[in-house]
């Protein structure tokens, strides 16, 4: 059956048109998987910017060793049906070659540590191009990003001094040891992903449904209860919760909300429903004001 | 859902991150998390109202110096649209900026502070709309709170942004006034109570109200190809699809259609949107076109219907906004990236500087410096397929890359 016309969703054809940009002007490029939904989405804009091919990329996945277990069983699923080359990397690594410090105490994370192990993976592989789901909305910072961001060899964002971006236009112009970092899905906010999920019916992984999990409370935000992984005071009292995850990073550093949304069409009514933002279950950023500015100028993300 | 973009342009402190800031608030687009945040740093700083600019200043060295130094963009959504605005630095030396927010977007809106009426930089973001073709601009004449609401001083103002009407290249833009008060919140969401004498839209009602149909300029079909897919499987052994987008109007199954450069004339066999079979491409969208006749077609050609062709040369004159710290010099080579078309180019001639305040233009110049507005002529090393800015914003545009330093230097309209 043929249908009468392409649709037109302004985000998705721009996204496709970023994808093949990429594949036509850069000889190594990669998708930086998280196994987040944001990264789901990538995969399948990627499918779609190329079908009937294969995506001609592998994904990159910087394992911090602290991901929820269901993300990384999704992971292997995803890549063994669709047939992709999956490169797993691991902080641990970098942490055993005395490369990066574990923190330690309250709000310890392996979040900025992960920066050391993307960049040594970008060089060992000589990536030219790191294809990511960050998205403008999610944070200040951010907003000011390019589709395509340029990084030098030491994988820093000189946010002063980017090229501006003109007409939908992509120079991915580089010299040698430089790799751009692309945003596909830039101008998606978080709504517009957890609908396109839905339109879709893309699968994502289970923590983002209701579902009954061992928390703690602190600072009005809910922590998965893992002792190895997530740091907790003895008073902090561990009770069973029915709650989901909003955005899915590390566990120490991604806190869960209440919610019975068990499908997807619910998550969609909760999250136009929701007065917080995405990234305020993300306790990396509250660190500063300008936290993602930070570490985004350090080679993060 | 349909986006529309917004580019805004005013002077520093024109309060434009307050009049965002403010449509933010009032269409309860900001989270409780970020008006506890606003909230917060407003109070810390000793301010008795709150100060929304806070909203969108994103990089630190904007917080410090309290101005907006780069393109940021806000996003939102009504029940009925979604918008995205670039919100562009107005001081002079940032001219490139407001450029490229314009460059993505089909409405502007101009903000002029009511105390100061119609400036120079007012003059100047007004030429760049222009020059950019953006269909529909709004100008907002801001902090109307501090001049008593006087519809006087509106009026006078209208007049005068109005002579610069006459001056203008592009005839057919739509100009839209609207008094308000960012920091107060009149006519930006809600209708003012104090300016009971205007009755016409509100900001927001006046851009829930245009429609896409108006504010595209329409064009004729033009495909680049972005890349070929080959798959090279079983079920799909001969598949040869080019990858790219449509502009300026659509492509069926049947049209006839030609190659360029290589000039052969072959139908449209099939057009697929990832694994859907489409019987037309409609405008924007991303497609996958396979052709009836074998032909060698690679990046950077262009498939487009056999009426209408695009002028096919190694030569063009085009109106340049130069962006970059290092000079053009008439003889300097560069890269031109057309669309996903990238040939060698040379600098002929620069003819005239145009004053974008709209003073006339400055002959003899044999550099442009950063921020710059010229018209230039470039010789290529190959034939390009292009149209005239005014005909086809997208197949009349390009940029200019500086080959030493692969930056993006300038951008171009082609006359």
């Amino acid at each position: 059956m043929i249908k009468n016309t392409s649709h037109i969703n302004p985000l998705e054809n721009e996204a496709i048109y970023v994808f093949r940009e990429v594949v036509a002007q850069f000889e190594k490029p990669v998708l930086l998987f998280s196994g987040g939904k944001d990264s789901i989405t990538l995969v399948r804009l990627a499918q779609k910017a190329f079908y009937p091919s294969k995506i001609p990329f592998p994904l990159l996945h910087i394992d911090t060793g602290h991901n929820f277990p269901e993300t990384i069983a999704f992971r292997d699923k995803l890549t063994k049906e669709l047939g992709l080359e999956l490169i797993v990397r691991n902080v641990q690594d970098s942490i055993d070659q005395g490369k990066v410090k574990e923190e330690s105490g309250r709000y310890s994370s392996r979040n900025v540590l992960q920066t050391t192990t993307l960049l040594d993976a970008i060089e060992e592989f000589k990536f030219d191009a790191c294809i990511g789901g960050a998205r403008r909305d999610e944070e200040k910072a951010r907003a000011k990003e390019r589709m395509f961001s340029i990084r030098d060899d030491f994988g820093q964002w000189d946010e002063k001094n980017q090229r501006p971006e003109l007409f939908d236009m992509l120079n991915g112009q580089i010299e040698l040891g430089q790799n751009v970092r692309v945003f596909p899905i830039s101008n998606w906010t978080e709504l517009d992903v957890w609908s396109y999920i839905e339109k879709e019916q893309i699968e994502i992984p289970s923590i983002y449904f209701a579902h009954l999990r061992k928390t703690f409370v602190r600072d009005g935000m809910i922590w998965t209860n893992d002792d190895a992984i997530v740091f907790r005071d003895k008073e902090e009292e561990v009770k069973e919760r029915l709650i989901r995850f909003r955005t899915v990073g590390d566990m120490s550093c991604t806190a869960a909300v209440l919610s019975s949304a068990s499908d997807i069409s619910s998550v969609v009514k909760e999250i136009r429903a929701s007065t917080i933002s995405e990234r305020g279950a993300r306790i990396d950023d509250k660190r500063s004001e300008a936290a993602m500015e930070k570490r985004k100028q350090h080679g993060y993300f | 859902m349909e986006v529309l973009k917004i580019a805004t342009a005013g002077s520093v402190d024109d309060g434009k991150s307050t009049l965002i800031g403010r449509l933010l608030y009032d269409t309860k687009s900001l989270t409780s998390d970020k008006i506890e945040a606003i909230e917060k740093t407003s109070k810390q700083k000793g301010y008795d109202y709150l100060d929304f600019s806070l909203a969108t200043d994103g990089l630190v060295a904007e917080r410090e110096q309290g101005i907006t130094i780069d393109v940021a963009h806000i996003y939102f959504s009504t029940a009925n649209k979604s918008y995205i605005i670039a919100d562009t630095p107005g001081h002079v030396e940032y001219t490139r900026n407001m450029i490229t927010g314009a460059s993505t977007s089909q409405t502007a809106i101009i903000l002029i502070d009511a105390r100061k009426g119609v400036i120079e930089q007012t003059k100047r973001h007004f030429f760049i709309n222009n020059l950019l073709r953006i269909k529909e601009v709004v100008v907002a004449i801001n902090k109307m709170d501090l001049v008593d609401y006087s519809e006087e001083i509106y009026e006078s103002i209208k007049t005068d942004f109005q002579k610069l009407l006459k001056e203008r290249d592009y005839q057919d833009q739509r100009i839209t006034f609207i008094p308000v008060s960012a920091l107060k919140g009149d006519n930006i969401v809600h209708k003012s109570e104090t300016m009971s004498w205007y009755n016409g839209e509100t900001l927001l009602e006046h851009l829930e109200a245009l429609d896409f149909k108006d504010i595209y300029n329409v064009g004729t079909p033009r495909f680049p190809v972005q890349c070929v897919i080959r798959p090279k499987t079983d079920a799909f052994h001969d598949f040869r699809g080019y990858a790219g987008k449509v502009y300026g109007g659509e492509l069926s199954i049947g049209d006839t259609v030609l190659a360029l450069p290589s000039n052969t004339k072959t139908k449209i066999k099939s057009i697929y949107f990832y694994d859907e079979e489409v019987q037309t491409a409609s405008r924007r969208s991303s497609v996958t076109i396979t052709l009836e006749d074998e032909i060698n077609i690679s990046r950077g050609d262009m498939i487009t219907k056999t009426d209408n062709l695009p002028t096919i040369d190694k030569q063009f004159t085009a109106t340049i906004a130069w962006m970059d710290r290092d000079t053009l010099t008439a003889g300097n080579k560069y890269v031109i990236q057309h669309g996903v078309n990238k040939v060698q180019a040379k600098v002929e001639r620069i003819h005239h500087i145009i004053k974008t305040d709209y003073s006339g233009i400055i002959e003899n110049v044999d550099h442009l410096e950063i921020n710059d507005i010229a018209l230039v002529s470039f010789k290529l090393n190959k034939p390009i397929f292009y149209d005239a800015f005014k005909n086809h914003r997208t197949n009349g545009s390009f940029i200019i890359i500086d080959p030493q330093t692969n930056t993006t230097a300038g951008a171009g309209f082609i006359q």
